[in-house]
């Protein structure tokens, strides 16, 4: 038989978007340590749900630390205080039996809460729909290597596109800034010959979004760079910066 | 509106933009340091070379120099404070917090830029008011004697001030306290610039934050060392 973990978790519940929410105390007992995070909240919910309890209600999807969807902040750290890795892919064995487990929502005020552990994070998808994408005319796929990309920046632009759009970056930030998922995905763009065209018109279309949505100014402290589950370079922050403010001065004055 | 006043409304009005204006009157104010360290440090030169560089900054454009310099920083100072009053404003309107609350990397010194800031504020009206205005003390009527035997023209013995005001020791502890800050905000403060205008890279990362953190430490000793010298060491006495 494999370990067993026998935990205490602190998790925030909240009934609605507009009642208050509470920590509440829950014994996690038996828990196999090679169990995820999340198999470890179902087992919780199993039990909950025996007792006719409303089981602790988080997002998910994948479960393999692609889409996005997960989300939870563990003892103040979104996904958890593991590098690189998002709450589905976390494993109980990063714990020590009789661990006390404080489990929060992404926080932010431009994330507003659902229902206990979910958050809305539609703000992003309103944001990647100011300009995160490129005109092109659709049909048969172009050959693969018929626009030479330089190494480097297909490197970097692919760096950028690993971001999952998870929203970890907000929830650790101070002051809950959006800039590392918004770098993340003007930088992709940007660093290829299909984002140009539109590269201005992009960076400030999707930073003036940001801004509508309520969310934080970078104070360049880089706690994003560190929760993000992709670990996406703050570098990509200074070159969104770069970007808006070329452009912002060619849109007033040229 | 024309084209000018466009650009700086969209800039104002956005975070980047705003961060953009906080960076470059910080970028000011840095290099103001630089060039007010050095010339202070012609204190250990002696009383002659300090007071002909006080009389040289007084003189400068027929006495016009030090006006223009004078409006040119206090209106970077205006701007930098108003721009992360009203970013930091934005910043806790935005955070809603945790419960449990953890930091993974954020160094001391970034967390607490505004008040590090406010206080260094607080330090320059002080020192204003100490050295500049002169007010409740009598260095005003300290007159540089060498100067007057030599060539029969009076001026200001900016030098005594200078020791006289750091011999008390009330005064020292401030100016080293309000120093101290100024060093931690300048270590968070000159990296972010280059962040903020967009000039760090993958390459450069390691060089701005030495740069970032050299730059504090040399204000930081070079401003202390003048009133410490003079307090601790008995200097000019
Ligand atoms: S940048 Fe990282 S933390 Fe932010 S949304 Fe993308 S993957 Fe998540
Ligand atoms: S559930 Fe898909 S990334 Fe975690």
């Amino acid at each position: 038989m494999s370990k067993q973990l026998n935990l205490t978790l602190k998790v925030w519940r909240q009934d609605s978007k507009e009642s208050a929410g509470r920590i509440e105390t829950y014994p996690a007992n038996n828990i196999p340590e090679e169990a995820s995070f999340l198999e470890m909240l179902d087992i919780v919910n199993e039990g909950l749900i025996v007792q006719g309890k409303e089981p602790i209600h988080f997002d998910h999807d994948c479960r393999e630390g692609i889409c996005g969807s997960c989300s939870l902040t563990i003892n103040g750290i979104p996904h958890g205080k593991d590098r690189g890795v998002t709450t589905c892919q976390l494993h109980m064995r990063k714990f020590t039996n009789g661990d006390t487990i404080w489990i929060e929502p992404f926080r932010a005020k431009a994330f507003p809460i659902v229902r206990d552990l979910i958050v809305d994070r539609s703000a992003f998808d309103r944001i990647i729909a100011s300009g995160g994408y490129i005109d092109v005319r659709t049909g048969s796929a172009v050959d693969a290597n018929s626009l030479p990309i330089p190494k480097a920046d297909a490197d970097s632009a692919f760096d950028a596109a690993a971001c999952i759009g998870c929203g970890a970056c907000v929830a650790s930030c101070k002051n809950a800034s959006a800039m590392l998922f918004v770098s993340a995905k003007v930088s992709h763009l940007g660093h290829l010959p299909q984002g140009q065209p539109e590269r201005e018109k992009r960076v400030l279309a999707m930073v003036r979004q940001m801004d509508a949505e309520g969310f934080g100014n970078c104070t360049n402290q880089y706690e994003c760079e560190a929760a993000c589950p992709k670990e996406i370079s703050a570098d990509h922050i200074a070159r969104m910066n770069r970007d808006f403010a070329k452009a912002a001065a060619k849109e007033a004055l040229v | 509106m024309n084209a000018l006043s466009r650009c700086l409304c969209s800039y104002w009005s956005s975070s980047i933009g705003k961060k953009l204006v906080v960076a470059l009157t910080g970028l000011a104010l840095v290099l103001f340091l630089a060039g007010h360290l050095t010339g202070n440090l012609l204190v250990f030169v002696g009383q002659k070379a300090f007071n002909d560089y006080a009389e040289l900054l007084h003189h400068a454009l027929h006495g016009a120099g030090v006006w223009i310099a004078r409006i040119g920083l206090l209106s970077c100072v205006t701007l930098h404070i108003v721009a992360t009053i009203q970013l930091t404003r934005e910043n806790k309107a935005a955070r809603t917090p945790y419960a449990f609350d953890a930091t993974i990397q954020a160094p001391k010194s970034s967390r607490i830029m505004i008040w590090s800031g406010l206080t260094i504020l607080a330090f320059v009206i002080y020192h204003l008011l100490h050295f500049t205005v002169r007010a409740g003390n009598t260095y005003d009527t300290y007159v540089d004697a060498a100067h007057l035997a030599n060539t029969g023209l009076t001026r200001h013995d900016a030098w005594k001030m200078v020791i006289d005001g750091f011999s008390v020791w009330y005064v020292v502890a401030f100016y080293v306290i309000a120093m101290t800050l100024l060093c931690s905000h300048l270590s968070h403060g000159v990296a972010s610039m280059f962040q903020t205008l967009g000039l760090r890279s993958k390459k450069s990362r390691p060089m701005i934050a030495a740069i970032s953190k050299g730059y504090a430490l040399l204000i930081w000793l070079g401003f202390i060392s003048i009133p410490l010298a003079i307090l601790v060491f008995g200097f000019g006495k």
